[in-house]
């Protein structure tokens, strides 16, 4: 059990490339911190700095009170869950847990009892005599897990590790991360491009971009006022619907924009903020023209384009409305609904 | 097969046939040869069925020899071989997959260029380097010695590169959970490496193998000493002599012929586990 701080962690590639520009981060003991960001934005880089697979080009890491900035993965503390698994083929399942107990000299029987317990949790006791490839994908993930478990490190490490099983399955795992880890209470950095599986997941999350963090809180706070418009628009599904300020005074606002925070000239509005019908607040009106529509069960997605623009914007809607695809919709917002941004420097102007 | 043309069928079947029975025949013409009397191989015509001297051809060639042609027993002959054939395999796996190892995994000054060095010497065979590498083994005192038949072949580029290119297709993260789970970097080699390794192994193992058997060239030029000679070039001596003794000679052929056979057989079973079980 540790916290895990980074400091002004930087990483830079030969050719002046900068994977990682200055990351402040402090991961509180048991925390589950879950890292976000579009592929690219160096959060498997930043991952894979605190496993000690990258090297360090700037800054300090500390695991618990320890700076780790020049030890190795193994002396660390660290168990870290791959993407791919990365299993040993050729060991049975049971090897592939106990290696790396093997490896720091733990006893037989402290082994055995260990892997037991680990298998036990996981539910894959029957698997230990077999060898990875006769499992499933979603057995070798337990499996990989399981390796992390057994050795009871400070921190576990999560790479991606559900992008490589399928849909249904990755909702299953996902719920038995999170109750493993609230059993546990092992302090967790979890990395994902999945902003469903970055929600549900974690205690905070820190949506990165471009090497930078550009936000960090938790779910619900990141969700409710996103701190620009890039994790507006990656936070959320679909997407945030941006529209400038002056287009929309255009179509109706019956004053509502007039007391926007100084430097607004775009507004973003979630899809589910968009009502068919007008509510009894204070509201703004757009008019557009239903492009497409697409039933997703309990909801639809209403694909429009707006009058007098070209703006492609999503509407989400509970149900399934009685519409047409090109048929006119009038849709309606209340002031609360809106997120108010400035375009040039991307930034949330307050609220 | 999903086609039934009886006709084209056969006609393959045919031509198999022909081409295994132009392989087979000369194999078995020598096993029959080495089961006949001398003289009843001088009378021009070969008899086609095996006649009555096997056992005691082949004891006289495994525990005797022709010292005619100064060609020592088989056994001592067939060990010689076998030492230099297996000291050439074992040493070109080792020194190999190391240099491998080191080549894929390390990040050292001036990695490529060595990588290319190694490279290069593939287009010199032992043939072209045969007076200065003499030179060089005759300067070290290691005329007629089993440390002369072997260490000058056992450099081995082939296998440094096939092996390169496997240890290139085994994933990064392999290494990577090996590091967290605290294996240095020559327990990964032994632990994970060698044994994802063992269809690639087995097969370079064939392939050395032979290729150390079938030396003749080299141990022609560095051993004077009787002691020393392997079955490749007993053979040689003896089908030079002025009235060769064939019973003998093709009794010496067949026994020479079978370790290369019986190394391939049992390292048949290791290919087909290693293909059927590695997964990457």
């Amino acid at each position: 059990m540790a916290s895990i701080t980074l400091e002004g962690l930087k990483k830079t590639y030969t050719g002046d490339v900068q994977a990682v520009k200055g990351v402040d981060l402090e991961v509180r003991d048991g925390e589950f911190v879950v890292l976000v960001g579009p592929s690219g934005c160096g959060k498997s880089t930043l991952l894979r700095m605190v496993a000690g697979l990258e090297t360090i080009t700037e800054g300090t890491l500390k695991i618990g009170d320890r700076v780790v900035n020049k030890l190795e993965p193994a002396e660390r503390d660290i168990a870290m869950v791959f993407q791919n698994y990365a299993l040993y083929p050729h060991m049975t399942v049971y090897n592939n847990l106990a290696y790396g107990l093997k490896n720091r000299g733990f006893n037989k029987d402290e082994i055995e009892k260990r892997v037991q317990v680990a298998a036990k949790m996981l539910e894959i006791e029957e698997f230990l005599e077999r060898k990875p490839r006769k499992l499933s994908g979603g057995q070798r993930q337990r499996v990989a897990m399981g390796r992390a478990l057994v050795r009871e490190p400070a921190a576990f490490l999560f790479d991606e590790p559900l992008s490589n099983l399928d849909a249904k399955l990755r909702v299953q795992m996902r719920v038995e991360i999170k109750q493993l880890q609230r059993r546990l209470k092992t302090t967790s950095l979890y990395v994902t491009h999945d902003q469903l599986e970055a929600m549900t997941l974690g205690d905070r999350l820190v949506v990165l971009n471009a090497g930078q963090i550009e936000q960090v809180g938790t779910p619900m706070e990141i969700y409710a006022r996103p701190a620009s418009m890039f994790v507006a628009g990656f936070i959320g599904s679909p997407a945030m619907n941006m529209l400038p300020v002056d287009y929309l005074n255009e179509q109706g606002a019956n004053g509502l924009l007039d007391n926007l925070p100084d430097g607004t000239d775009i507004v973003g509005i979630r899809p589910d903020d968009m009502h068919l019908a007008p509510p009894s607040a204070p509201h703004l009106t757009v008019d557009s023209t239903l492009a497409l529509f697409e039933a997703a069960g309990a909801e639809s997605h209403l694909y429009v384009t707006l009058a007098h623009s070209d703006q492609p914007t999503v509407i989400r809607v509970s149900g399934q409305p009685p519409v047409a695809e090109g048929e006119t919709l009038r849709f309606y917002v209340t002031r609360d609904a809106l997120h108010p941004f400035n375009s040039t420097t991307g930034k949330r102007t307050g609220d | 097969m999903v086609e039934n043309r009886p006709w084209a069928n056969l006609f393959a079947h045919a031509v198999l046939m022909v081409g295994v029975a132009l392989v087979v025949f000369p194999v078995y013409i020598a096993i029959v040869a080495s089961t006949l009397a001398p003289d009843e191989l001088m009378r021009g015509t070969i008899p086609l069925l095996p006649g009555g001297h096997g056992i005691e051809n082949y004891t006289q060639m495994w525990q005797s020899g022709v010292s005619s042609a100064n060609s020592p027993p088989a056994a001592l002959m067939l060990w010689n071989s076998f030492v230099m054939a297996m000291a050439i395999t074992v040493g070109k796996l080792f020194i190999s997959l190391l240099s491998a190892f080191a080549i894929v995994y390390f990040r050292f000054r001036f990695r490529m260029f060595f990588f290319w060095l190694i490279f290069i010497t593939l287009m010199l065979p032992v043939e072209v380097r045969i007076i200065p590498t003499f030179q060089v083994v005759a300067d070290l005192n290691m005329l007629n010695s089993f440390a002369g038949l072997s260490i000058p072949l056992i450099a081995s580029a082939t296998a440094t590169f096939l092996f390169r290119q496997f240890f290139m297709t085994v994933p990064e993260e392999m290494l990577e959970a090996a590091r967290v789970d605290g294996a240095g970097p020559m327990k990964f080699f032994k632990d994970i490496l060698l044994p994802l390794s063992v269809t690639n192994i087995a097969a370079l193992f064939v392939i050395m193998f032979i290729y150390g058997w079938n030396q003749y060239l080299w141990p022609l030029l560095i051993t004077t000493d009787p002691d020393y000679t392997t079955i490749v070039m007993g053979i040689q001596r003896m089908t030079s002599e002025e009235n060769p003794q064939w019973h003998l000679v093709m009794a010496a052929v067949v026994m020479a012929a079978l370790p290369p056979v019986l190394v391939i057989l049992f390292m048949q079973r290791l290919f087909v586990k290693g293909l059927t079980e590695t997964e990457k």
